[in-house]
């Protein structure tokens, strides 16, 4: 994060940025004028003006803003609390095999199961509430979070915690000066795959059933035959799933700066 | 030797059970030692000996089958602050700068912040390494970073350093030199260590005595006082005529020529 500002003075890096926004005015004319050089009506791709003022129309008067909310809220709850869980899980059962052994095949079975087809049965328990929205998105989150944490409790060098016993180091100590933080890395690569499924829970969970929401809207343009409506609801999902990914990468920045600049992500 | 005794070892045996044919094995085999302060004793033997079972249990971190390990005369039941250890692998830990890795051993034995940071940078200013306090590990050549674990292994003061093969993983130049810090750091602080090593050469270069150990079951089969002077200047030490005759009987006990006919 803090290289980027270094990494905008190099022409070369100048370079690239200016073809990045080349290409994104060639996207936007491609939008809006290609499906009509090809003949494909409005009603099946909207051109970019189109989806604009359905942009505008749906701020001024179909509370846009305030479904995107309700929907970041519950990717935002379903995310904190899939990770916390997944990461609860990650530790307990790598510092217990036994655990791991007698749990594995219905965690893998779990892992396995789709999680989107959970949403008909949580709305059948909680009802047309939040609730369960923000359970498909927990139990999404939670996998790749857990998997990573396992892993790394897993990996870890048993030398390294010998050497913390040898100097008098008790369980508690192990865990938050040895264990922890020699998973963060990993944690973060689980974390960046959980920020953009989070957004899928939530989505399936309005699209089944509920009056609020981005995926309520989706479904009330799709029954409506109104596309651009479609694509708004569409842009503005991505949003939320970008902005949940800008954070992960953000706090990585500042919570694994050690790692050598080679071992970063750029993206 | 009429100073006190700083590690001893009575009559220790180490069994291990053997999950796929059932029963045990034995690692170590009825050994006693004595190590008085100050003093830098060496352990040679071949691979799988028992020699790291040894350093473990002397450690604190393994429990001998029976007999008994004495540190400062108190029984080592578990890990304590008299002893510290040292591995071939540095062991640092990449989210810790230099001088947050030395502090480790201080911090979990809840030595107070200032008070530790301050013993840590004299620590790395005396292993040669003031300006890389605030580096990280990754940042830092081979030598480097064992330095700094032996920075880290001094920086709770014990009374008794265990050395498992330190310097194994370095090349021989930077072998040397490490040698050579670690020589007159023993000497400067008049610390008791116990050196596990392959190198014949570096037994003989490092220590006052060399214990010899055979194939498992490991018994200390030979004892061998090293009488040249200079302790603490392990390179003069390396260059004095009678090295070679140590190096020979050695090689001798360990049955070197013998393993390659």
């Amino acid at each position: 994060m803090s290289k980027t500002g270094s990494l905008a003075m190099q022409p070369g890096v100048r370079k690239m940025m200016a073809g990045s926004a080349l290409l994104f005015v060639a996207f936007l004319a491609a939008w809006q004028w290609g499906p009509g050089l090809f003949g494909i009506p409005a009603f099946i791709i909207p051109p970019v003006s189109l989806v604009w003022e359905q942009f505008l129309h749906m701020m001024a008067h179909d509370h846009l803003l305030f479904h995107t909310g309700i929907t970041a809220m519950q990717v935002g709850v379903g995310f904190v609390l899939g990770v916390l869980l997944g990461i609860l899980c990650g530790f307990a059962l790598g510092m217990s095999p036994s655990a791991e052994f007698v749990l594995s095949p219905y965690i893998l079975a779990l892992q396995i199961a789709p999680k989107v087809a959970f949403a008909p049965l949580f709305i059948i328990w909680f009802g047309y509430t939040v609730y369960p929205k923000i359970l498909v998105c927990v139990l999404i989150v939670f996998f790749p979070v857990m998997i990573n944490v396992l892993g790394a409790v897993r990996a870890l060098d048993p030398d390294i915690v010998r050497l913390a016993r040898s100097f008098t180091a008790n369980r508690l100590q192990v865990f938050w000066k040895i264990e922890f933080p020699a998973a963060l890395p990993p944690l973060f690569a689980g974390l960046r795959i959980a920020a953009t499924l989070a957004v899928i829970g939530v989505l399936v969970g309005e699209l089944v059933g509920g009056n609020i929401g981005l995926g309520y809207m989706l479904a009330f343009a799709e029954g409506a035959g109104d596309t651009a409506a479609v694509f708004v609801t569409i842009i503005m999902l991505t949003l939320i799933g970008i902005a949940l990914y800008g954070i992960v990468v953000a706090i990585e920045g500042r919570v694994l700066h050690y790692l050598p600049a080679r071992a970063r992500l750029a993206t | 030797m009429a100073a006190t005794t700083r590690l001893e070892f009575r009559d220790v045996t180490k069994r291990f059970a053997n999950p796929r044919q059932g029963g045990f094995v034995v690692a170590v085999e009825g050994v006693s030692l004595a190590i008085a302060d100050g003093e830098v004793v060496s352990l040679i033997g071949p691979s799988g000996c028992g020699k790291s079972t040894l350093l473990n249990m002397g450690s604190g971190l393994d429990p001998a089958s029976s007999g008994e390990v004495r540190v400062d005369g108190e029984l080592v039941t578990k890990p304590n602050k008299h002893v510290a250890f040292m591995l071939q692998k540095d062991l640092l830990l990449p989210w810790r700068t230099i001088v947050e890795n030395v502090e480790l051993g201080q911090e979990i034995q809840r030595v107070a912040g200032g008070e530790r940071r301050k013993r840590a940078l004299d620590l790395l200013a005396k292993c040669r390494l003031p300006d890389f306090a605030h580096h990280y590990p990754h940042q830092l050549s081979g030598g480097m970073r064992q330095r700094a674990a032996l920075a880290r292994t001094l920086a709770v003061d014990p009374t008794v350093l265990l050395m498992d093969e330190p310097f194994s993983a370095l090349d021989a130049q930077t072998k040397m030199v490490l040698q050579q810090d670690l020589g007159r750091t023993l000497a400067d602080t008049g610390k008791t260590a116990l050196l596990i090593t392959h190198d014949l050469v570096e037994a003989v270069a490092m220590s006052d005595r060399i214990l010899v150990m055979s194939q498992r079951p490991g018994r200390i089969i030979e004892e061998i006082v090293v009488e040249i002077s200079d302790r603490d200047n392990p390179m003069r030490r390396r260059q004095h005529p009678k090295v070679a005759t140590y190096i020979v009987q050695l090689m001798n006990l360990l049955q070197i020529e013998q393993a390659a006919a």
